[in-house]
């Protein structure tokens, strides 16, 4: 199986193709809704000004993101108490919730794809031409083979969204996912949706 | 009445950890339908070395442990308030030693409550009372992902063609299947109600996923129609995790009630294949888990 590296460059999201199943190696953040809002209404749309301490996190994390990737996801993690943090589950959680926000947060940070589950809207896809990024699709429910690949937990931004919602930097090895939407605007989903859709029409018609 | 709050306890620890054979076997088979090299076998293959670690290591199968739906069925004269109370101590336990993940979200303020408790129905907890000197508790741990794919439809449906019949069933049951796509990680298992009001058809249909795969339905009319919508829902091609592929849906559950003249509501609820359920039983002092 071919083995992708974080940073990644532009060449290579370019080459991957839908239905291409790759392995991730390097660190990336997680993310999702609560943390996707705040990028959005803080730092892009800017309708809130930055509270706390947003903008330190926002320094921390920007050159983390440029050139890798989000994972959406909302792990079970070990070790809150002393923070000796280990990931214990760690499956991709549904992307499409992100899909009116997906395209502007990876052109602002420059990331080169997000990880996540179910695939993502017309929006986003767009945004994958344009950035050039792709869409990786971990294998849902997942979780403790996935945590597996997450060798190392550097560090914990906005912890205070709740441990599922927080931004965790993690490195991984090995984390096995499948390209379902591609920089050249191809969706393994768009594809699947059509054909299922017309086989329903054909049963319906039963 | 002795104190059960650390079966309880292994009992989550079990159910969160540890695919019950039954979905386990089925996922088996299913397997060999893939052709090899696809996507959707590599997502089958990832599914079941994930299941074995979770049981080696006591990790939560999946990391989204889902709404934790408990079914208590109690002797007469146990007391409720006191199995409630160690439901809910059990399920703190479970949360710190990571069987659990953080569930409970206040709608309001948006805060986390931290211990998988939050208000009167988190956990959810249904008592009744039966015959007999035995205690069995359910538990199921029903995840996000399938739970925003389930559906409900009122017939008939003009869109669909959807009559009031059991062709009327058929057809809005495909319709969800393919819907869901692989957003509620498929391959999945489909429980489904017809009849009854909204609120009783939505509890049924998830009522019927506690029963074992291999089950057969007493109505021989219904059990034809489990297993042609299996068929028909695999004929769609949407596969697991929606890559493609012949392995959309393992199983087909259904169940009528009563329902008003006025009122005709098919509730499907999906469960991903993450299918946690278990039980455990307490006679004479003895704890069996399933
Ligand atoms: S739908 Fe099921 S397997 Fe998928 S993420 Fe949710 S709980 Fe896990």
């Amino acid at each position: 199986m071919r083995e992708i590296n974080i940073p990644i460059s532009d060449e290579t999201i370019r080459s991957l193709k839908v239905g291409d199943p790759v392995t991730l190696n390097g660190i990336m953040l997680t993310g999702r809704d609560t943390v996707h809002k705040w990028m959005i209404d803080t730092f892009i749309r800017k309708t809130r000004p930055p509270q706390g301490d947003d903008l330190q996190v926002y320094g921390a994390i920007k050159p983390l993101l440029k050139d890798s990737l989000i994972y959406h996801c909302g792990p079970v993690v070990s070790g809150l108490d002393t923070k000796q943090y280990k990931f214990v589950a760690a499956g991709p959680t549904t992307s499409i919730r992100e899909e009116p926000y997906q395209a502007e947060v990876m052109k602002h940070f420059n990331l080169k794809g997000v990880i996540g589950k179910g695939g993502m809207g017309p929006k986003t896809l767009q945004g994958c031409r344009d950035a050039p990024a792709v869409y990786f699709h971990a294998i849902g429910g997942a979780a403790s083979y996935i945590a597996q690949s997450v060798t190392r937990v550097l560090e914990v931004y906005k912890l205070e969204f709740g441990v599922p919602e927080a931004m965790w930097v993690i490195e991984v090895i090995d984390l096995p996912v499948v390209v379902t939407m591609d920089a050249h605007g191809q969706s393994l989903h768009a594809v699947v949706e059509a054909q299922s859709h017309q086989v329903l029409q054909d049963l319906l018609a039963k | 009445m002795r104190d059960l709050t650390e079966n309880i306890l292994e009992l989550i620890r079990r159910t969160s950890t540890d695919l019950p054979a039954d979905v386990e076997k089925s996922l088996c088979t299913s397997i060999e339908r893939e052709e090899p090299g696809s996507a959707a076998r590599g997502a089958l293959e990832t599914i079941l070395k994930n299941v074995a670690l979770s049981r080696k290591n006591s990790t939560p199968i999946c990391q989204d442990t889902g709404t934790p739906i408990f079914y208590v069925h109690y002797p007469e004269g146990m007391s409720t308030r006191k199995l409630k109370e160690q439901i809910r101590t059990a399920m703190e336990a479970a949360t710190r030693h990571s069987y659990m993940r953080p569930n409970a979200v206040n709608v309001l303020t948006e805060k986390n409550s931290g211990n998988n408790l939050g208000g009167k129905a988190f956990p959810t907890i249904h008592f009744e009372e039966v015959e007999g000197d035995e205690l069995t508790i359910e538990l199921m741990l029903k995840g996000g992902g399938c739970e925003n794919v389930g559906a409900q439809y009122s017939l008939p449906d003009s869109r669909l063609s959807a009559g009031r019949d059991l062709a009327g069933v058929r057809k809005v049951v495909l319709d969800a299947v393919q819907k869901a796509q692989g957003q509620g990680c498929a391959p999945g298992i489909l429980g489904v109600a017809f009849g009854g009001d909204r609120g009783s058809g939505y509890l049924a249909s998830k009522e019927v996923l506690f029963n074992k795969m291999d089950e057969g339905n007493p109505d021989p009319k219904l059990a034809e129609l489990e297993q042609k919508l299996t068929d028909e829902a695999n004929q769609m091609g949407i596969g697991p995790m929606g890559f493609g592929g012949k392995t959309t849906v393992l199983k087909t559950r259904i169940t009528g009630l009563h329902r008003l003249p006025a009122s005709y509501f098919v509730s499907v609820s999906y469960m991903c294949w993450a299918y946690r359920r278990r039980k455990m039983s307490v006679k004479d002092n003895e704890v069996t888990y399933d």
